[in-house]
């Protein structure tokens, strides 16, 4: 069974100018322990679902328009706002790309991990906090962390502020950690570090990771399996094994295409999707993707591609999906 | 052009950058960041060089200084024979037509009050050689063509013209000479940021993680401009950018930073293939790849870049380096050929072995 079901989630944003869809019938399952992959290029919609999971959609502007998300049984799209409070933190925690959004500037570090400890775990006296928030970030790598949680956010570099961040979604350990790009702003030995804590982490303690990013790459490295979005869709969804190692979607094609490999010979031209990603108040009609597709054909422009389930436990919203097992063979 | 006289479009000698660092009320020095210490490389006409490295090791500051945006503290920077730490001003006027800069968002330097058709034909204006198609042999020669040409004002529709081909050279619109730069996307303003860049037919453009921001379905677009432009111009690159492998794509030579020193040189087949410094092998092993099947044996460099306000004593790298002996931090090693076309600065670079620990030092994901 899966622990997280979101089912056809639509999400749509108003707008100075209109009303825009940014999630059209997103759909993906989480079971329990395993790390799945949300990835997409910028804009795609992968924080909009991530923020409708935690009921923080920025409001009244963004709203939920169709769809459900199941978590332990219960739909939490029609949970009041107490009920999400009490989800949020204890069962399903979120770490974002820039952990100075979510850390106050002018608070020491020390001082905003006791308040959380204090809200979450109103059962614990100030020296547990203080002895909890110690072994919290000694959890996660800090060295020496009596001093850090005298520091302001702002001492710390991008890769200490972040291991912060997850030590204050460990404080109750989560069903479910959603970690939005939470390596896309350090540098790759950082960021090595970083995956390495989250796959420890979810080793010792059997959470589940939702993990977004624009990085097919890091994808590959860390993911069980991948949810691929382009504007605001499911594009397909497969094994991370899979996805790789065949690409269903001509997006998904397409973009590992465009990835410059480190064997490949240099300053030789890459492989481009042509075109750019529509804005979603000019979305084409039926397949979004088609006007970059070279696959594209009449189908495409009159109706909107079903998710099929394409073959083992894949699926793919692509009319012509079969062209991309018959290339391979 | 005197290329005989000057095998190098570009030589860097020493180049050296420390930034005072200033507390207090009434501000007062008490260090400097040592943000380039020490660096030399050259560049040939149509070549490009990677510069790569954690963020903070001084690759921007390198860039900024070519283009004497940045006064380096000590050092010379050689274009074309000629000393730009010595220009003045108007010899630097003439040099910014033949080194220009990308950065990363081009929003920040385009003016956003500026129809695209303005922001074109400014480089044209301000150079006055909206006319002047041909190069100058010599500064000498252009400066005086320069003034000839203040008198006849070029015709308005000869810069249109000029700005029309720039538009259609980097693969926009003609309709986009009407807009604004807010109106266009992350990849269709580096468009217009490199067709300013190229107006005036430069010889190097430092690109400063000109591609970094962008989704990789349109930063492979861009890289494929960049290569075709560069072929067609006859430019050199100074390319800067903490993806690795993009960099690696586009160079024919990368240089290795940390914290303000040059590390390593080497082609950049080579640089991947047999990474000769610790450093470089760290950060080469830390780059995800796209193939669940191939994982990498990662390197886990512990703990950040150290401040550049006191750096390590020694060999800066030794804090972080599984190699390092007790003569590294007491001495700063060389850097030293250890190739025909890479340098290395390591005092153990043709012997690195760890022969117990390697399992323990080595992760494998
Ligand atoms: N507060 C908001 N108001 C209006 N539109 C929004 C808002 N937040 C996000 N959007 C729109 O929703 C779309 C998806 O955004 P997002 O989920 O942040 O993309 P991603 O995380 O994949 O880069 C974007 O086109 C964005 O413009
Ligand atoms: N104008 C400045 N004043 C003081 N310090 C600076 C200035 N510009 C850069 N630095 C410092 O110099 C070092 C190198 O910076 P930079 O060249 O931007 O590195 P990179 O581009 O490799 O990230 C950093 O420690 C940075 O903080
Ligand atoms: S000199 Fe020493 S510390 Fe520096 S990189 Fe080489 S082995 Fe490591
Ligand atoms: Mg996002
Ligand atoms: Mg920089």
């Amino acid at each position: 069974m899966s622990l997280l079901e979101v089912q056809n989630l639509s999400v749509s944003f108003d707008t100075d100018e209109a009303t825009v869809e940014v999630l059209d019938n997103v759909v993906f399952q989480l079971a329990k322990g395993e790390t799945l992959g949300v990835v997409g290029e910028s804009g795609c919609g992968k924080s909009v679902t991530s923020l409708a999971i935690m009921g923080l959609l920025p409001k009244p502007a963004g709203r939920v328009t169709g769809g459900q998300i199941i978590f332990g049984g219960d739909n939490l799209l029609s949970y009041r706002p107490e009920q999400m409070r009490s989800i949020r933190g204890r069962k399903i925690s979120m770490i974002f790309q820039e952990p100075m959004t979510a850390l106050n500037p002018v608070q020491r570090v020390g001082r905003q991990l006791m308040e959380s400890l204090q809200l979450h775990r109103p059962e614990t006296s100030k020296d547990e906090q203080l002895k909890i928030s110690v072994e919290l970030l000694d959890r996660v790598g800090i060295p020496e962390p009596r001093q850090r949680l005298t520091e302001y956010p702002h001492q710390l570099s991008g890769g200490m502020r972040q291991r912060v961040m997850i030590a204050m979604a460990l404080i109750h350990v989560p069903d479910i950690l959603i970690a939005d790009e939470p390596t896309t702003a350090l540098d790759v030995t950082i960021q090595a570090q970083i995956l390495e804590l989250i796959a420890e982490l979810q080793r010792e303690n059997g959470m589940a990771v939702i993990f977004i990013t624009h990085d097919l790459a890091v994808i590959a490295e860390i993911a069980d399996r991948v949810v691929v979005m382009y504007a605001g869709r499911v594009a397909e969804e497969a094994t991370a094994l899979e996805l790789f190692a065949q690409p269903l979607h001509p997006y998904t094609q397409g973009l590992l295409d465009s990835i410059p490999s480190l064997v490949g010979i240099p300053k030789t031209q890459l492989k481009t999707i042509r075109g750019m990603v529509p804005s979603f108040a000019n979305m084409p009609s039926g397949c979004r993707f088609r006007n970059r597709c070279e696959r594209a054909q009449q189908l495409c422009a009159t109706e909107v591609p079903k998710y099929f389930d394409a073959k083992d436990a894949r699926s793919v919203a692509c009319h012509f999906w079969q062209d991309s097992v018959e290339q391979v063979q | 052009m005197n290329d005989e006289a000057h095998p190098h479009l570009l030589e860097v000698h020493g180049l050296t950058k420390f930034f005072p660092v200033k507390r207090g009320v009434i501000p007062v020095s008490v260090g400097q960041v040592h943000a380039v210490d020490n660096v030399s490389f050259t560049l040939k006409r149509g070549e490009t060089l990677g510069l790569v490295g954690e963020s903070g090791c001084g690759k921007s500051t390198v860039g900024k200084t070519l283009l004497r945006l940045i006064r380096p503290t000590e050092g010379s920077v050689i274009f074309e024979g000629r000393d730009i730490v010595r220009m003045n001003r108007r010899e630097l006027r003439a040099l910014r037509r033949d080194v220009q800069i990308i950065f990363q968002d081009p929003f920040e330097s385009l003016n956003s009050r500026h129809t695209v058709r303005k922001i074109l034909s400014e480089p044209f204006i301000i150079h006055k050689r909206g006319l002047n198609a041909e190069r100058k042999q010599t500064e000498k020669l252009a400066r005086k063509e320069d003034a000839k040409q203040q008198k006849k004002l070029s015709p308005k529709a000869e810069r249109e013209k000029k700005v029309y081909e720039l538009l259609n050279r980097v693969g926009l619109d003609e309709s986009a000479a009407n807009r604004y730069p807010h109106e266009f996307s992350g990849g269709q303003r580096q468009r217009i940021g490199i067709a300013r860049a190229i107006a005036l037919k430069p010889k190097l453009i430092v690109c400063d993680e000109a591609v970094s921001a962008l989704d990789v379905s349109v930063q492979s677009q861009i890289v494929n401009l960049l290569l075709d432009l560069q072929k067609e111009m006859d430019l050199a690159l100074i390319f800067i950018a903490h993806d690795l492998a993009v960099v690696k794509h586009v160079s024919d030579k990368i240089a290795v930073m940390y914290l303000g020193n040059i590390v390593e040189t080497s082609t950049s087949e080579n640089i991947y293939l047999a990474p000769r410094h610790p450093y470089t092998q760290a950060l080469i092993s830390a780059i995800p790849i796209a193939d669940p099947t191939r994982r990498p044996d990662r390197i886990i460099l512990k703990g950040d870049v150290p401040s550049p306000i006191q750096p390590p004593e020694g060999c800066r790298f030794h804090t972080r380096c599984r190699y390092a002996q007790p003569r590294c931090s007491e001495e700063a090693p060389p850097l030293e050929q250890a190739s025909a076309r890479g340098n290395v600065a390591c005092f153990f670079w043709n012997n690195l072995k760890l022969p117990q620990t390697q399992t323990q030092d080595v992760v494998s994901t």
